[in-house]
Parts: structure tokens; sequence; C-alpha cells
């Protein structure tokens, strides 16, 4: 264009900002690219199981209880197996893991041993579950003779989570800001009416999450589950939290295990409620986490 | 009332900031701590709420009275003490809740249910803390939505609810702005009436603006405590008129 001053030279491209600006892009790309991998590797695992699924998943497949023949049989003992268990484990370890987070966060004092439970704490988030598996099989199944029931599948899932709810409770716990708790303590409030009217509500929505990640965790759960003797074929949806069950994954597991075409369809169509159920609790993790953070006015 | 403190000693492991400090303040007066950062004038204004005892390392020797009684004696309930000596912090820290929960908060710990008498209490303190007019359409609305000044207040009102004798601020208007600083300022006064009010500030102008006596602080040690306008026109030690002339600080 006519008219139009010449750049001052000192504002010219030069080496070495020409190859920043590179750097930069490349990291983008770079980006892009491995997001989209994990991206395009869920819509395959999606498309796959849902185009073999999907024909074979109705309402009687929902409803009916397992059998040999692969188009009769149903997820029914599963699904119900899988909301017990998430049920009674919630109950359990919810309550343990977020007292013992505030524990740890607010009372216990900073000395040696503190430290080696936390240390200790996060080795326990990291234990193969087929160990807590074992651990379950040997405690509650047989010492304190539960059986292979809900009850001591849950309790094994329990402990699973609880160092994971634990450790998301401190996280969320530590978030909330020291000045919060000094206004209380100012006007007289005492530590639990402290810890009960400003941190919980303030922390609510991060040891919400934590604990749905925890769960959905313990859903997908097989090995420890089998090792302490679930079944894999339960002729009745469990009644009690002292009755046999089996659970999805299980189901699932033992259907993909065969041979024939007909079960491997019904094993996708068996991930596909599985999936639902932890799409939806996600969902609910959202909203409650949605819900909680409109209570607190930051 | 009277506060008396006779040589207040505190430590913070085994670093020693406050070396025996021995003062007495009167009712009704603001007195103002002056002192470079360090000095451990905010550490002795936390004494006289106890607020220090949340510090695990922090021990506290000496004898604190408040109308003769000893706050450091084991039979004192620090929930009660604290209810009756307020704090105003330096960085206004309202809660995350609405306008009206944060003043009523002091009301619902102590057990008062009484919706009626919160209500009138929330105005009652809000309206002391010169807030009212601002807010009192909005009561419903975050407490986060008010501007830093009006949340410095309405930190005032909360603390205001509880009805304390003693009100402690540790710089209560270092975060603000000049206006909102002039605020406050002018708050402090009118509060003196009904409060004995203790300040610590970096701001000299604001001690000889609010103060009946200021006390200066150096090291941990107290320099030199006097009627505020005798310490700023004839301080009686060197390292007093050094700093109040900003040779250091």
């Amino acid at each position: 264009m006519t008219g139009q001053k010449q750049p001052k030279k000192t504002f010219e491209s030069k080496g070495r900002t020409v190859y920043y600006q590179w750097q930069d892009k490349i990291f983008k790309y770079f980006a892009l690219a491995a997001t989209s991998i994990g991206l395009i590797v869920l819509v395959l695992l999606m498309y796959s199981i849902l185009s073999n699924g999907l024909d074979r998943l109705d309402w009687n497949f929902i409803t009916s209880l397992p059998s040999k023949r692969a188009s009769k049989a149903g997820i029914y003992t599963a699904w119900a197996g899988t909301l017990w268990i998430m049920f009674l484990t919630t109950i359990i370890a919810f309550p343990i893991g977020v007292s013992a987070g505030i524990y740890l966060e607010e009372y216990s004092s900073r000395n040696r041993l503190a430290n080696l439970i936390e240390i200790n704490i996060a080795n326990l988030a990291g234990v193969p579950s087929i160990i807590y598996g074992l651990l379950g099989l040997e405690v509650f199944a047989r010492f304190l003779n539960l059986g292979a029931s809900v009850l001591t599948g849950s309790l094994t899932l329990a402990l699973l989570i609880l160092p994971i709810i634990i450790v998301s409770t401190r996280e969320a716990i530590k978030t909330v800001p020291y000045t919060l708790r000094e206004a209380s303590f100012a006007l007289g409030a005492s530590k639990w009416q402290t810890i009960w009217n400003q941190v919980l509500p303030a922390s609510v929505p991060g040891i919400i999450t934590g604990v749905i990640l925890a769960i959905s965790r313990a859903i997908g759960e097989t090995a420890p589950l089998i090792v302490i003797g679930a079944l894999t074929y339960v002729p009745f949806a469990p009644t009690s939290p002292m009755d046999e069950f089996t659970v999805m994954p299980i189901q699932i597991f033992n259907w993909v295990s065969r041979p024939q075409k007909a079960f491997a369809d019904n094993a996708a169509a068996a991930i596909i409620v599985l999936l639902s159920i932890t799409f939806i609790m996600n969902a609910i993790a959202v909203y409650l986490r949605h819900r909680s953070q409109k209570k607190v006015k930051w | 009332m009277k506060i008396e403190a006779n040589n207040i000693r505190v430590r913070y492991g085994s670093e020693q900031v406050l070396n025996g400090i021995t003062m007495s303040i009167k009712k009704n007066t603001v007195t103002a701590f002056i002192g470079p950062s360090g000095c451990g004038k905010s550490t002795f204004l936390r004494c006289f709420n106890r607020m220090n005892d949340l510090i695990e390392t922090c021990k506290v020797e000496g004898e604190l009275l408040i109308d003769d009684s000893d706050i450091y004696h084991p039979k004192v309930n620090i929930n009660e003490l604290r209810k009756s000596v307020g704090m105003v912090f330096q960085k206004p820290n309202p809660f995350p809740k609405s306008i009206f929960e944060n003043v009523a908060y002091g009301l619902r710990i102590n057990g008062v249910t009484n919706k009626k008498y919160i209500e009138e209490k929330v105005e009652w303190a809000i309206k002391q803390a010169a807030l009212w007019e601002e807010v009192k359409d909005k009561l419903k609305k975050s407490a986060f939505a008010l501007s830093g000044g009006q949340q410095q207040r309405l930190c005032i009102a909360r603390a205001l609810a509880v009805e304390p004798s003693i009100l402690l601020m540790d710089e209560p208007a270092s975060a603000l702005d000049p206006i909102s600083t002039t605020k406050i300022e002018e708050l402090i006064y009118n509060l003196k009436s009904s409060y004995t009010i203790i300040i610590v500030t970096h701001n000299m102008q604001q001690a000889t603006r609010t103060s009946d006596k200021t006390a200066f602080f150096y090291m941990g040690d107290l320099i030199e405590y006097d009627d505020t306008r005798t310490l700023f026109t004839n301080p009686k030690k060197q390292k007093t008129q050094n700093y109040i002339t900003g040779r250091f600080g």
C-alpha cells in the first residue's frame, strides 16, 4: 500500500523471534494432536461397541436373568448387583474417607507420624486392586465369615477407594483460604463450627468430585470381586447385603471369554449399559458440584 | 474497663518476637500500634483475642488482664473471649455467603435462632458500620459483589454483631483506596464512644488521625507509648524520632 510508512528497523522480524513464534505454533499443534488421539480412540471404541451391542440392547435384555442361550440372556442380576455394590460402597467409604480427610487436614498436628500416614495413604492409592481382593477374602469373607456377599464386596471396594476419597478431601480442604478460618475463629466459633459452616461448604464441590470419581472406579473393578468369590452366574438379584452377587464387569468378562459371536454382542450391549451408568454418575457429580458451588457465594 | 499487659513475651518456636511488653489501655479509646514490619505489633495485637493460639509453635507468656481477669488463665473459654474481643483483618475476608449471612454468622454460632432478633441485630450492626444505605436492598447478594472498602465495613459489621467490647484492627485499611480508607477512619472515630479500639497501622497519618494514644514497637520491644499528639510532635526516644520522620522503617 502506498503512503504506508516503513516499520522501524527494531520492529522487523529477527531470527530469534521468528524461531520462538514457530516454537509456539509447533507446540500448539502437538497439544492438539495429543488431545485428538484420546478423543479418536474413545470415538472408535464407542462406535465398535454401539455397532455390536445396540441391536441386542432392549428392555428384555435389561430385565432378563442370565441364561446359557445368548439370545435369552440378560443382565438383570448384574446391574442389580452393581447398584447394590455402588450403594453400600458409597455409604461405607464416604463418611470414613471424608472424616479421615478432615482429621488429617484440620486436627492432626504436623509431626513425623502425620507425614508417615500421609505417605502411606498415597501409597495405598497405588496398590493393585487384586491385593485388596485378597485382603477382603481373608478378613471379610473368611475371618468375619461374611462369605462372598454383597457386603464383603462393598467393604473390599470401600477399602480400595478410601485413599482416593481421603486424598481428594484433603486437596479440597486445602483450597479453602486460611483467612476464612481466621474470620470464623475471631467471631468465637469453635473448631467444629468453623469446619462445618465454613470449610466444608467451601470444599464440598471438590469432595463430591473426588467421591464420584472414586465410585466410578469402584464400578469398573473386577479383579478384587472375583478374588472374594463373586459369582459369574447368579440366578437371582440380591435382596439383602448378605446375598451372593455378580456385577456388570464380571458378567461382561464372562461373556467376552466365550467363543460364540452372540455372547460377544451381549457383552457389547452390557458395556453400553455400564458406560451409561458411569455417565449418569458423572452427570450427577457435575450437577451436585454446580449446585453446591451456587450455595457458596464467592 | 481497661486492658493491662504485664511483661508479655511471645516466641515462635525458638525465635523470640516480643520481649516483655507492659502497657495499659483505657476504655473507649483508640490506641494505635506502629512500627516497622516484623516489629511484633501484629503479634501483640493477636494476643488480645488469643489468635496466636492457632499457631502451634507460638508460646505466649506473661499476664494480659481485661477488667482485671487474666485472659490466659486456664479457666478462660477461648470462644467466649473472642466474642467479646472482635477482630478485623488486613485484607477484607468476608465469608462466601450473602451479605446478611455474613453478619448473622456470629449470632448463629452463638445459638441464636430467633429470626426477628437476628434481623434486627444484623441491621443494627450494618448501620453501626455505616454500610446500611449501600446494601439494604441487596442483603441476599454475595458479599463478594461488594467493593473492597464495602467488604471491609461488612467485616466490621460482622464483628460488631456479636457485641464485643474491644475491637482489634490489623491494618484494616492497608488494602483499600484512599476514599474507602477515609470511610474506615471516620468509622473508627465514631465507634470509639462504644468500643475500645486497638489498631495496627503502617500509616502514620492514619495513626495521628484516628488514635488517642500511640505505641511504637521496634524489634519486639515497646519503645515508646504516649498520647498520639505527644508521640508524634515531641517523641522522647531517638528511635521513635527516627521512625516517625521516615529515617527507617
